[in-house]
């Protein structure tokens, strides 16, 4: 795990004097809102709702036992007793005091965390696959790359006002499960004869304007990562769109200029910037490589494994939903889901961030991995200690075997707090959970990603759900659009709206219609359901949400 | 005939970040249904625009209400959820830890 040098402690210790500096002058009156404003924001403090909001950056998903238990301290001390794990790898505190945050970016800095960055026109936290250095189909560990990026970014002078906000995703897989093609950068490492290299695309994007991102290079040898990220970032800053909010994305330039312009901006700013890399970045790279070193595997038996899978049925289900094929013999990853039935998606109260530190320590190499799904990974288990980690699991509410299933909801914090939302989401994601345990059903329904956002940013990654949900504000009450067929992995699909919107009364009902029509059509269980989406297209399912317009036309 | 707006002055706490109205008294406070509910638009604005530059709060504006029995009723579901907070089941106590 990265640790901070001194380079990066005295960084992060002046950035919260400086904070706290400000804090003190906007509570004496001396800074108006409109000029503390920006400041805040760059400490990842927003005001919304009902309170303040402070989102804090996990690099890469990653967190250290020590780390989560801080955060649980911050938690307690400073907030409600709980955080929010969200679609980018942050969490969130949801009832910080303005005079208490300079001291939980203390806190924070205390264990190598900042909330720098976290919110405005700049590079935002760089995100990657929950299961980096673990996975069984990985090349490389891509989170030295995306350390590297971290560093090369914070505070970058350049890149501080860009047009608007910036997203970098990477993979080391060629399985993607970062959605790096929904990112302003997606890079997704590749292998050609023998030699490692970034597929790059840009111009991706969910929000307003969902768009997936083209490929600018097939292929960029891993070396010159950082001068061609910095080229895209200069070409952007200066093409970028600064007279419209909603135009000032990277995805709008691409759309505008072509791919094929952009490349050729790009690749002539590269030739300029590659000569000016005189190695430091790769020296710095093989530094920060020596933090990433794999942990020494033990290898020990795992009978107690299968035994237990055959006499404990509900340890049986868990792992055939919660664990994924780890690279390493008799081990696994294990994916906590934070989607108990009737609970907030992404919600962790800080007993159960204690629980899972001191778990991570003891089963998992002390290693702890937040996905963009909001869960947790436990990346490094052994296979005999599943039966034990499963127990300890249940008895802190945090043993649901769902993951991947239709009550594995992702969910914005929608109007129950964000003060863009147009609807809620959460409540949402609550009773369509609680409706699909009560019917029994998930486990036959399959796997089944169902994403939720209470506004058009779409923070709820709706449009790459299986079924996508949008809640909006129609003439003043609360409506809510299904989409259909929508794809997060390396094929990366926008789904496509199925009709008019339903108010949150009738939404369950179509919810439970939809399933049906599926169960219904498939071929088997086999057939997932977007497997049967796309075989079938969109017409079974349209007449499912729809009976009395299908009724109507027949 | 038009129907008539009612309004009330409301922000957000500058220490808290709490949801704050303005009171007839002219102090903030945090139920809706110690508002001052102003039935005339033009003394709305004329309120809003006396409290703009109170150092104590963040974001002033008017929001639309209506009379209830228990004081001003917010018209829109986000003023509903502003005044009650988050949803029963998204909702976390407060708790105070020392």
């Amino acid at each position: 795990m990265y640790e901070y040098d001194a380079f990066d402690d005295a960084f992060v210790r002046a950035r919260v004097a400086q904070f706290r500096n400000q804090v003190e002058r906007r509570l004496s009156g001396a800074l108006t809102e409109e000029e503390f404003r920006p400041l805040r924001l760059m400490n990842g403090l927003y005001l919304q709702l009902h309170a303040y909001m402070l989102r804090v950056a996990i690099p890469y998903g990653t967190l250290t036992g020590r780390q989560m238990r801080q955060l649980a301290h911050i938690a307690d001390q400073w907030d409600r007793g709980y955080g929010h794990f969200t679609t980018r790898q942050n969490i969130q505190f949801n009832w910080p005091k303005l005079k208490d945050v300079p001291d939980m970016l203390e806190a924070l800095a205390d264990v190598g965390m900042h909330a720098i960055q976290t919110s405005g026109n700049c590079v935002r936290n760089v995100t990657a696959d929950h299961f980096a250095g673990a996975a069984a189909d990985e090349i490389e560990d891509p989170r030295p790359w995306a350390e590297l990026l971290r560093q090369w970014s914070t505070d970058h002078p350049e890149f501080q006002f860009l047009p608007r906000k910036f997203k970098i995703a990477i993979t080391g897989s060629p399985r993607d499960r970062a959605v790096t093609r929904a990112h302003d950068i997606g890079l997704r490492m590749l292998n050609e004869d023998g030699a490692a290299g970034f597929e790059v695309s840009i111009g991706g994007g969910l929000g307003r304007t969902p768009m997936v991102g083209k490929v600018l290079r097939p292929f960029l040898p891993v070396a010159d990562l950082l001068p061609y990220v910095e080229a895209i970032l200069s070409t952007y800053n200066l093409l970028g769109r600064r007279d419209n909010k909603y135009k000032a994305r990277i995805k709008i330039a691409v759309h505008e200029h072509g791919i094929e312009e952009i490349r050729r901006l790009v690749e002539a700013r590269f030739s300029e910037l590659r000569p000016l890399f005189g190695g430091g970045d790769q020296v710095r790279l093989a530094e920060i490589r020596t933090h990433f070193a794999p942990p020494v595997f033990e290898s020990r038996s795992d009978d107690g494994f299968e035994a237990a899978r055959r006499s404990d049925p509900v340890f049986r289900a868990w792992t055939d939903t919660n664990l994924s094929p780890h690279r390493q013999p008799g081990h696994a990853i294990v994916t906590v889901s934070l989607k108990a039935h009737g609970a907030v998606p992404g919600d962790v109260t800080s007993a159960q961030m204690r629980l899972l530190a001191g778990l991570a320590e003891r089963y998992s190499h002390d290693d702890l991995r937040i996905s963009h799904e909001q869960n947790v990974i436990l990346p490094h288990v052994h296979k005999a200690d599943l039966p034990a980690l499963h127990a300890a699991l249940l008895g802190a509410g945090l043993g649901t075997a769902n993951v991947g299933l239709i009550s594995d909801i992702i969910a914005c914090p929608g109007m129950d707090y964000c003060a863009l939302a147009t609807a809620r989401s959460i409540p949402v994601a609550q009773a369509i959970a609680q409706r699909f345990d009560a019917l029994k059903l998930e486990h036959e329904i399959g796997p089944l990603k169902l994403k939720i956002s209470g506004c058009i940013n779409a923070c709820g990654h709706h449009h790459v759900g299986h079924i996508g949900i949008l809640g909006l504000d129609r003439a003043g009450v609360e409506n809510y659009q299904i989409t259909l067929g929508g794809d997060g992995t390396e094929r990366t699909v926008l789904g496509e709206r199925a009709g008019p919107g339903f108010s949150a009364e009738e939404l369950l009902p179509a919810l439970e219609r939809l399933i049906a029509a599926y169960l219904e059509h498939r071929e088997g269980p086999e057939e997932t359901f977007l497997m049967a989406f796309r075989r079938l297209g969109a017409a079974p399912f349209k007449a499912a949400l729809y009976p009395r317009e299908a009724r109507n036309a027949a | 005939m038009s129907k008539q707006v009612f309004s009330v002055v409301t922000a957000n706490d500058l220490l808290g970040g709490h949801v704050v109205y303005l009171s007839p008294l002219g102090t903030w406070v945090p139920e809706v249904r110690d508002a001052e509910l102003i039935p005339d638009i033009a003394r709305a604005r004329l309120r809003l625009e006396e409290v703009t530059d109170d150092a104590s709060v963040v974001g002033v504006y008017l929001a639309e209400m209506l009379p209830g029995p228990d004081g001003p009723r917010p018209m829109h579901f986000r003023e509903v959820f502003r005044a009650q907070g988050p949803s029963a089941h998204a909702r976390v106590p407060e708790v105070r830890h020392v």
